[in-house]
């Protein structure tokens, strides 16, 4: 059931259809300005960025992986796949969300200060979601954790209580099962 | 060519391996490309790429007075030829003037390449005297754009970027050669011994599955419409054929947007008149009431659509696109059809001849029997005057009496464009150069220029409004320079008429600042910069004086001082549907016809 178009194109406000988080891998021709290109893209035509991460992957094809996390309805994210796709610097668009076999990893690193029964209770939780100490001091740990973003939004929450003082976060990376390349 | 340039013309006389400089590349690559016309300004980053021109009988510069002048001439010439238009322009301020012109040619696929001079790669970043992120300015400009950092690039960047500009969806691209790179020594290569950068590949053929549903679909139809656009015109002039063929095949009306006028002959009983804010009212109407929608290079813009939860609400919409993006941007489609207009309209009259498909001739008929009714209604229509020259009839009578020359209109924008795209008619593509994306005040006397060039025995018209025409005068002194006798026909009611209509409309009659106080003798004007100066006061000696300005052989300023307080019409109130249009009889109040939603959109 198409939803129903807006009023007029200065009403296009999407605020009243479901927004939905999408993630693209776009691979891109390594050159200078291209990650400027694509946030520019964004930019001018208001769509949101959750997160971005980007870095060559191909040092001889000289290309560039970017994995975006956007949010819109979904005629929004039919468009910024059209525009993504546009860009002459564009080799390949992929929808991780919409594929089945996609797979959404984020890399975290988690700066929890305290004593006494709270960093007990950090190392603990921490061992629950397989969090790894990088560093350590009498007061403080670094924990390095990878996984879903929910997963990492999970593990902050519990650590806020227990002394989160600092929090680093790449920004989702994905790939799809499976033996076929993107 | 200068004594001067004879002598040193022997540039073609070198070796295509021999070490030549980034500036001889450059001008050797312009060539391989067919290029015949640069537009431009000469300053001190292109120096070495003029002094490299100097020496290129091949190639004709043609000087602009102000580098906007250049960008807007290469979009006339481009639009009337069907080949790029090239630009030639310093670094800094000559980069940033021509900018109004990139983003007219992105909004309106014009294919145009852009050379800027850029301060030598060393001085990059340091504030160095005209100096500017020509690349950083013009990223969201155009289609793509290249800093040429070294000059064994130089070749592969030339013919991409050519490639890139003319195909798929064609647009403007900038390539910024900084000085140094200019100088520098490398080796030529030609269009066929580069080897593309990048992985682009725009898709030209749509699938022959959806082909095969859009067919099914259309022969269903018993209120069918083509709504054609730019995109017809950018295909070739074999897209126009087809579409004619198409429109015969199905017997639909044909209803275009400002930038597809000519694609479908105006004289043809099936051709509506122009689609949207101030097209017709039997076209507007049939857009309403189709079943079928049939858009063919055209993206539902949105002084086409309206308001757009009343946008041909009984309607199913078949979108052909070469931009994959335009389908489904603004208005939703049933079927999407990725490709060149041409090619997917051969395939589409390949498969209906393939599948003896043919319309309910009774339906067609009735749908022609409605709009005929709202043809009755005689949307343009105008109250006559005879002591003063109404905007609309001038343009009737340049009309009628340039019937069958071979004759190209360009327009500023405004008023006059408007009344330009209802009273005057075309034929055949390529004679209608507008600002229609971005609606650029001051495109129509450049572009004159650039088809001038082109076309140099045609009839070339810059149909003008006093206002617009003030923001690009200077390219008189081009057309004088260059023996161009381009027409500056100007309609002139001391006001900026389109910003009065709406003050007057929907602003409470609150005129604020759009009267042209201090207007120029546009007689005396013409006089100063060499050009032939007429006036039209009276509608007895209008015709009189249009039939000088088209035997005069030579650049015409012609002021016709039309009333002062027309207003265009039929048209669709901000905010109203396509079936809500005003007619000129009706807008006494059209305060209370626009609610105050209406009057916040443009």
């Amino acid at each position: 059931m198409p939803d129903p178009q807006p009023a007029s194109v200065y009403d296009l406000d999407h605020a009243v259809e479901a927004e939905n988080l999408a993630t693209y891998a776009v691979l891109v021709d390594n050159e200078p300005g291209v990650l400027h290109r694509l946030v520019g893209l964004f930019a001018a035509r208001g769509y949101n960025i959750e997160s971005l991460t980007v870095a060559e992957t191909d040092r001889r094809a000289h290309t560039s992986r970017v994995t975006i996390v956007t949010r819109g309805t979904l005629q929004v994210l039919a468009q910024i796949e059209a525009q993504l796709e546009k860009m002459v610097s564009t080799r390949h668009v992929q929808d991780v969300t919409r594929d089945p076999n996609g797979v959404q990893r984020e890399l975290a690193l988690i700066k929890v200060r305290g004593s006494g029964p709270d960093r007990v209770e950090a190392l603990r939780v921490a061992d629950i979601f397989r969090a790894k100490v990088i560093d350590t001091t009498q007061e403080s740990f670094v924990f390095e954790l990878t996984g879903a973003s929910s997963k990492i939004d999970k593990f902050v929450d519990l650590m806020r209580p227990l002394g989160l003082v600092e929090l680093s976060r790449t920004g989702v990376l994905s790939i799809t099962r499976g033996a076929e390349a993107m | 060519m200068t004594a001067q340039q004879t002598i040193t013309a022997e540039a073609d006389a070198k070796p295509q391996d021999a070490t030549m400089t980034g500036a001889e590349i450059l001008v050797r690559a312009l060539i391989d490309q067919g290029v015949e016309v640069i537009f431009g300004y000469p300053g001190g980053a292109v120096l070495p790429i003029y002094d490299a021109l100097f020496a290129e009988p091949r190639l004709r510069h043609v000087l602009v007075r102000h580098e906007q002048g250049a960008t807007h001439a290469a979009e006339g010439y481009a639009r009337s030829t069907g080949k790029p238009g090239v630009v030639l322009v310093t670094s800094g301020p000559g980069a940033t003037n021509a900018v109004t012109g990139i983003v007219d040619a992105l909004m309106d696929s014009i294919p145009l390449i852009v050379i800027t001079g850029q301060v030598a790669t060393h001085l990059i970043g340091t504030d160095a005297f005209q100096e500017c992120d020509t690349i950083g300015i013009t990223r969201p400009c155009t289609k793509h754009n290249y800093l040429v950092k070294s000059v064994e690039e130089l070749p592969r960047i030339v013919h991409e970027a050519f490639h890139i500009a003319t195909s798929g969806r064609p647009g403007p691209v900038v390539i910024d050669m900084p000085k140094d790179v200019q100088f520098a020594a490398g080796i030529y290569k030609g269009p066929k011994e580069v080897e593309f950068a990048h992985g682009y590949h725009p898709r030209t053929k749509a699938e022959p599955s959806r082909i095969a549903e859009a067919v099914a679909m259309i022969a269903q139809a018993r209120r069918p419409i083509l709504y054609t656009g730019g995109g017809v015109i950018n295909s070739g002039p074999r897209a126009a054929e087809l579409l004619r063929k198409f429109a015969e095949m199905t017997g639909a009306p044909v209803t275009s947007t400002l930038m597809g006028l000519g694609a479908f002959p105006a004289s043809d009983p099936k051709w509506l008149g122009m689609v949207g804010m101030h097209g017709s009212f039997e076209s507007n109407n049939a857009m309403h009431d189709c079943d079928v929608m049939i858009a063919v290079g055209a993206r539902f813009d949105d002084r086409v659509t309206g308001r757009l939860d009343a946008f041909a609400p009984t309607s199913r919409k078949i979108h052909i696109d070469i931009d994959a993006s335009s389908i489904g941007k603004n208005v939703r489609t049933d079927i999407a059809l990725v490709g060149d207009a041409g090619s997917v309209l051969e395939d589409l009259i390949a498969a209906w001849e393939a599948r003896k498909l043919s319309m309910d001739q009774a339906a067609i008929a009735e749908w022609w029997r409605q709009i005929e009714t709202w043809r009755a209604r005689d949307s343009f229509r105008y109250r006559k005057d005879d002591k003063l020259i109404q905007p609309q009839h001038a343009i009737q009578r340049l009309y009628e009496l340039t019937r069958g020359k071979d004759v190209y209109i360009t327009t500023e924008v405004g008023q006059h464009q408007m009344w330009a795209a209802q009273f005057f008619h075309f034929d055949e593509p390529n004679r209608w150069m507008t600002s229609g994306g971005l609606g650029t005040m001051g495109y129509g006397l450049p572009a004159a220029v650039g088809v001038q060039i082109a076309h140099p025995n045609s009839l070339v018209i810059d149909i003008a409004g006093d206002a617009s025409v003030q923001m690009t005068m200077q390219e008189m002194s081009t057309a004088i320079q260059h023996d161009l006798p381009i027409k500056i026909f100007i309609l002139n009611n001391e006001w900026m008429g389109m910003v009065r209509q709406w003050q007057q409309l929907l602003h409470g009659e609150r005129y604020s600042h759009s009267y042209s106080s201090s207007l120029p003798d546009f007689v005396k004007m013409a006089d100063a910069f060499g050009c032939v100066g007429l006036r039209a006061d009276h509608p007895d000696e209008l015709d009189d004086k249009i039939r000088e300005m088209i035997s005069v052989n030579r650049p015409v300023l012609f002021d016709c001082r039309v009333t002062k307080l027309e207003n265009c019409f039929p048209m669709i109130p901000s905010g109203k549907a396509h079936n809500e249009m005003i007619m000129a009889e009706e807008a006494r109040d059209l305060g209370s016809i626009i609610d105050d939603a209406g009057k916040r959109l443009v």
